[in-house]
């Protein structure tokens, strides 16, 4: 791989010993893709204050620089963590304070994390504390090169805000943070942005929930390629577009999609394809959505509900303030469990809005930083659980070892407010 | 078996490692795929599924699903539950720093297609120096 002079030096120690270190991971790491050279970036979006056994063990060991060198740089020598070179931030990571005592999360991971926000925000990381960055400051602009984890804001990035990133892990964020650099290679390079599958809707894709399924579809057909999809599609919003691109990354591996018309790189369906031929599309029809559904609904045989999870991936206002309309003046049934997972910055707006306290009145629990699957912890007895997120019905199951039920934001509050669950497919 | 079977490609962490394999036809998912503290798979509709990849050779055709794929067989190595070595057919992200963090022996794109000719219980020796995987017994 091609180094530029600049970058040889950071490899060489002129910048200290942890730049020398994720440089020589990049390094690894981009001759193992077969990257031509790396690119710069100035916009990073990875983990490091997420707690896990793992890390708890090396952070006893030589506290925080120790667990940053080993998970975030893959390194095992004693190093200083300077400053982190350009803009970087924390994604989604365990329950913070305010869900303290809500299910059997420790404490002592909160405190964990707590130690670890300090110790990374003192050294340049933003603690957006989501996995919708672009929901909350980090909004990249089209063509900008990034280096981000999180495989729904990987694909929302790359689809819908037209910006460049690969599908980046923890070491490559740490290491991009402090050097500012990151592989020339998949994503980043404007020919394999391209489509090169093709899926049709036969039949609309209007709500949330037909979203959701639809690229749960198309991630089941297309694996890791890159699909432009076309059909009965409404016009999406940001929540319609949020679920899509997860349910294509949870059934899937996509990273970028195409819907002509609607995002920035495919003003058309050839430009999709970015001239090349349009191959036969794969349609999604009656049928297929119908077993998108069974498939989703699958996991559960009862139909007593104890837990309803919202907000995969973190909800957004708009969401919210749908939540909180269903909600108010009602209650939740007792030993039925309602949670919404937002950023703390939208749940600060849902608090000056007084959608917080309709949610709260009712029973329950407008949540942030984290989710049930990323931290693996839900109310204390949980069986079954209802929600309308595709990815997360995926998960949670395997996760927590419960049963799911899949349906509408609707069906969901129903469910919470009866403890049953009676969610049927619209026709 | 009659003749050697060997298959070459491109290895992409060092190391010769000898185990026995363990292959599958699905794709791997890491967060929600795999339990890092015993080092079995837990997806639920996974051909692979309560089956435990720990000091096996992992034949696989790719990695699926949520970034953290690097982070949790990063954690299989750190918690002593790691696969011996890795071979696998496609190239991503998640899957060339999964096999770098993790530090076990890999290669990649191998031909013939190691996941539709190994199979599972060979003896394998991979040679992540030089990008070969060789099936010594079955």
């Amino acid at each position: 791989m091609h180094l530029t002079d600049e970058e040889k030096r950071m490899r060489d120690g002129a910048e200290g010993d942890a730049v020398a270190a994720a440089m020589d991971l990049l390094i690894r790491y981009g001759e193992a893709l077969g990257a031509e050279r790396l690119c710069d970036t100035r916009n990073v979006a990875g983990t490091m204050t997420q707690p896990s056994p793992a890390k708890a063990k090396l952070v006893e060991e030589g506290g925080w620089a120790k667990a940053f060198a080993v998970i975030n740089l893959d390194c095992d020598d004693d190093i200083d963590v300077p400053r982190m070179r350009v803009p970087t931030c924390q994604l989604q990571h365990g329950f913070s304070d305010d869900a303290a005592g809500l299910s059997k999360y420790s404490v002592s991971n909160i405190e964990l994390q707590g130690s670890a926000e300090s110790y990374f925000s003192e050294r340049g990381v933003n603690i957006l504390a989501t996995c919708t960055p672009y929901q909350v400051g980090n909004l990249p602009v089209r063509n900008e090169h990034c280096a981000w984890m999180e495989s729904s804001a990987v694909v929302y990035c790359n689809s819908v805000l037209g910006a460049r990133t690969n599908c980046e892990g923890a070491a490559s964020t740490g290491a991009a943070g402090l050097t500012g650099k990151i592989p020339y290679w998949g994503n980043h390079v404007p020919e394999n942005r391209f489509a090169n599958r093709l899926v049709r809707a036969d039949v609309p894709v209007e709500s949330f929930q037909d979203w959701g399924m639809f690229g749960y579809f198309v991630g089941g057909q297309v694996e890791e390629e890159r699909p432009a999809v076309i059909g009965a599609l409404a016009q999406p919003d940001l929540a319609n577009l949020k679920h899509f691109g997860a349910a294509t990354a949870t059934s899937g591996g996509v990273e970028i999609y195409h819907i002509p018309g609607i995002t920035p790189e495919a003003p058309s369906l050839e430009a999709a394809f970015g001239g090349r031929a349009i191959p036969d599309a794969a349609t999604y029809g009656p049928a297929e959505r119908r077993a998108v559904y069974e498939t989703l609904n699958s996991q559960g045989d009862s139909d007593d509900v104890d837990f309803i999870l919202l907000g995969c991936p973190h909800a957004s206002l708009d969401q919210i303030a749908e939540i909180a309309r269903l909600l108010d003046g009602k209650r939740l049934r007792d030993g039925t469990e309602l949670w919404v997972m937002t950023p703390r910055a939208l749940r600060i707006m849902a608090d000056r809005n007084g959608y917080t306290e309709a949610i709260e009145r009712a029973g329950g629990k407008l949540l942030t930083d984290s989710c049930p699957a990323m931290s693996k912890a839900a109310p204390d007895g949980v069986r079954v659980f209802a929600t309308d997120s595709a990815k997360q019905a995926h998960y949670l199951p395997a996760i927590l070892g419960i049963e799911a039920w899949f349906g509408t934001l609707e069906e969901c509050v129903s469910a919470a407010l009866t403890g049953k669950w009676r969610g049927e497919l619209a026709a | 078996m009659t003749g050697t079977l060997e298959f070459h490609g491109r290895g992409i962490v060092p190391g010769v490692v000898e185990a026995e394999a363990l292959v599958t036809s699905e794709t791997i998912s890491g967060f929600g795929g795999i339990d890092v503290a015993t080092g079995t798979v837990i997806e639920p509709r996974h051909e692979l599924f309560g089956v435990c990849f720990t000091g096996k050779v992992l034949v696989f055709p790719g990695a699926k699903g949520s970034s953290g794929w690097s982070g949790f067989f990063q954690s299989t190595r750190l918690l002593g539950t790691a696969p011996a070595a890795f071979v696998f057919n496609v190239m991503t992200t998640k899957a060339a720093l999964g096999a770098i963090v993790t530090r076990i022996p890999t290669v990649v794109g191998a031909a013939p297609d190691p996941v539709s000719t190994i199979r599972t219980g060979d003896l394998v020796r991979v040679d992540g120096d030089r990008g070969i995987v060789t099936v010594l017994s079955r």
